[in-house]
């Protein structure tokens, strides 16, 4: 610990001198004191968080993300990789139901994993996430997140599940093909059964679908009550007909333009924006689907230290806005909104009005597993 | 001797099949667990549930013969020259055209008809040439494109493989006994290559009756058959037993309209010598 540096260093730095390192150019010593590494570890003392040797014991060589595709920035991980000596898998999922499914069949591997707001209660009852121990998470900062958010992975006080991004349900339309402008999902119905008729998709997920159905026929977003789900059957049955398509994925369709309009996540609306600019993306004044996705540690996670690294190195500021710039999506930590470029910050399709959210509901647990939406939604795709 | 040579396959059917089957027939008699997945129970719930999926066996059992009749139908003329007509030299040429596709997902030849048969493909074409613009994606004309595309290989090859094995020289008996070729074909090579006619409308129809993809990617997921029931139930509702249950039912349709169909063919074809699968 000879040597104490004077300006910090850059990642393009730190890689370089990690390369020399590897190759066996330069000591070790000089490594850790050029980096500053070696004074953090002087500093830190006994956990030895910060030593190379460390991190070799503690966190393995490897470890397992479960998330979703285009969710990350691919050089977050090599550069998390470069200085842990950890390299990630990443296994991609369509579904929540596919990533609840394959964690109580068992035997996924998965460190980290994402799953959305509506299921952390269920993975919880289920026993199959732990509450977070925060005092790993030294970059995570409660205080700069919020609220809204952070309450939906926390249960009876405890967090199961920090916040990654959130974002939410809303109507992409092109709006060169449709003249009549929408604003709420009553008129996303109306317009799919006159002039929108065999052009408008709508989710093949049950609660979204039934969701904005209810919510357009002045019910909430998360009903089970019998019969404000008979109302919105016989509105989704109606309009049936009408529609181009039911399915989620509805980015080539919109895209081709043989679909005008859509039920939509934010991350799409905003890059269907971004290459085809007469596509809006409008919240429904009424109501609709707010949600955040988080990250969780499974319990039967083989790596959890290297699954606290990695959650930790992914809520360093620095890192999270690399992320965000990748994948679009609006971010709940106030330390990175800061950190964004005015162009992202300004986009009203990812940051939109305070006002435009307040009618907006998340996703509840007891929805997405309700039977009775389940027979609806096969009803509706049987009609 | 004879173990030894069984044992492989024994075992195979045994662990892939068997295990599995029953598996699925415990979960079926099972309880959908609060938040979705298994609760051991015995109770014929589940079975009493299936009608809430009538419409989509009733949209399976519809597909599934009429979609290997349309490929039948198409088939059987190109079987009939590739086997009788065709240039002997050019023979494998020509099945290797038919069998090269198999060298692709059938997702990913799937996803390419949405794109021929979306607004950007063959009706911007047919709009140049002055037709008026026509929707063809997501129709149950577009579903049955789909399946005859990705299932004629399948109809063909045994088709082929019979009319291959025919003894010209009928034929030629059938001529000289005055018949003439229509009266040949219907008397003669007909009824000579009912094996291969049965074998691939029996593979076809089993096959289509657990399709679920293109019904979802070219029907636009408006039509609901057993497969996309299937899929929701297990990935989506999450309610094992209930999925269990009409896995159960659809093996056990099949068994039956095999066995009627293996009838049928024994009386049309006077011999036991059909083989359906």
């Amino acid at each position: 610990m000879s040597k104490f540096i004077t300006k910090p260093i850059t990642a393009s730095e730190f890689t370089s001198e990690f390369m020399r390192l590897k190759r066996g150019s330069v000591t070790r010593r000089h490594f850790l004191g050029i980096t500053g590494l070696g004074l953090a570890a002087a500093v830190m003392g006994r956990s030895g968080a910060f030593s190379l040797e460390a991190h070799a014991q503690d966190l393995g060589t490897q470890m397992s993300l479960a998330t979703w595709p285009n969710y990350h920035d691919p050089a977050t991980f090599e550069a998390f990789t470069v200085k842990t000596g950890v390299a990630v898998e990443v296994n991609v999922f369509g579904s929540n139901e596919e990533m609840l499914a394959k964690l109580q069949a068992g035997g996924t591997g998965w460190d980290l994993f994402v799953p959305t707001n509506y299921t952390i209660s269920t993975y919880a009852k289920l026993g199959l996430i732990d509450p977070l121990d925060l005092s790993k998470l030294p970059n995570y900062d409660p205080k700069t997140e919020t609220p809204r958010f952070t309450n939906e992975g926390i249960i009876d006080g405890k967090t199961y599940a920090v916040p990654k991004n959130w974002g939410t349900t809303g109507i992409a339309i092109n709006t060169g093909k449709l003249k009549t402008p929408v604003t709420s999902w009553k008129e996303f119905f109306e317009l799919a059964q006159t002039e929108a008729g065999g052009r408008v998709m709508v989710h093949d997920y049950q609660l979204t679908t039934i969701g904005n159905a209810l919510v357009s026929l002045g019910y909430k977003f998360n009903s089970i009550d019998p019969a404000e789900l008979t109302k919105a059957e016989e509105l989704l049955i109606k309009v049936k007909p009408h529609l181009f398509a039911i399915n989620s994925d509805y980015q080539p369709g919109m895209r081709a333009t043989d679909a005008w309009m859509t039920m939509c996540w934010t991350n799409d609306g905003a890059q269907l924006n971004r290459d085809m600019p007469e596509i809006a993306f409008v919240l429904g004044k009424d109501g609709g689907e707010i949600w955040s996705d988080f990250y969780a540690i499974p319990t039967s996670a083989a790596n959890k230290p290297a699954g606290y690294a990695l959650l930790d190195y992914l809520m360093t500021p620095e890192n999270a806005v690399r992320e965000h710039i990748a994948n679009g999506a609006p971010t709940t930590d106030s330390r990175v909104l800061a950190l964004l470029p005015a162009e992202v910050t300004g986009n009203k399709i990812v940051y939109p009005d305070e006002a435009a959210l307040t009618p907006l509901e998340f996703g509840a647990a007891v929805t997405l597993t309700d039977p009775a939406r389940a027979e609806v939604m096969a009803r509706f795709k049987s009609a | 001797m004879t173990a030894a040579f069984v044992a492989p396959a024994a075992l195979w059917l045994a662990v892939f099949l068997v295990l599995p089957f029953i598996a699925m027939l415990v979960f079926a008699f099972g309880r959908r667990a609060p938040e979705g997945g298994y609760l051991p129970a015995f109770t014929f719930e589940q079975f009493l549930n299936l009608p809430a999926r009538a419409t989509a066996f009733g949209n399976t059992l519809l597909l599934a013969p009429v979609g290997a009749l349309l490929c039948l139908l198409v088939a059987y003329p190109v079987a009939y020259y590739l086997a009788l007509r065709a240039d002997p030299r050019h023979r494998l040429v020509l099945i290797s055209l038919i069998v090269v596709p198999f060298w692709t997902s059938l997702l990913v030849r799937t996803y390419a008809w949405m794109y021929i048969l979306g607004s950007r493909g063959l009706p911007s074409l047919l709009e140049a040439v002055g037709l008026p613009d026509i929707r063809m994606l997501n129709t149950p004309g577009a579903v049955l494109v789909g399946i005859l595309y990705g299932y004629l290989p399948l109809m063909i090859m045994p088709i082929y493989v019979s009319l291959e094995k025919l003894d010209r020289r009928l034929l030629e008996a059938s001529a000289d006994l005055g018949a003439r070729p229509v009266a040949t074909f219907f008397g003669v090579t007909l009824p000579l290559s009912m094996p291969g006619v049965m074998t691939g409308t029996a593979l076809v129809t089993i096959l289509l009756l657990g399709e679920y993809l293109i019904p979802q990617l070219l029907g636009g997921g408006k039509v609901f058959f057993i497969g996309n029931a299937l899929v929701d139930l297990f990935l989506q509702s999450r309610n094992w037993p209930f999925g269990s249950a009409i896995a159960v039912t659809l093996v056990l349709v099949v068994v039956v309209v095999l066995t009627v169909a293996m009838r049928i063919a024994w009386r049309f074809a006077g011999t036991r010598r059909v083989d359906l699968v």
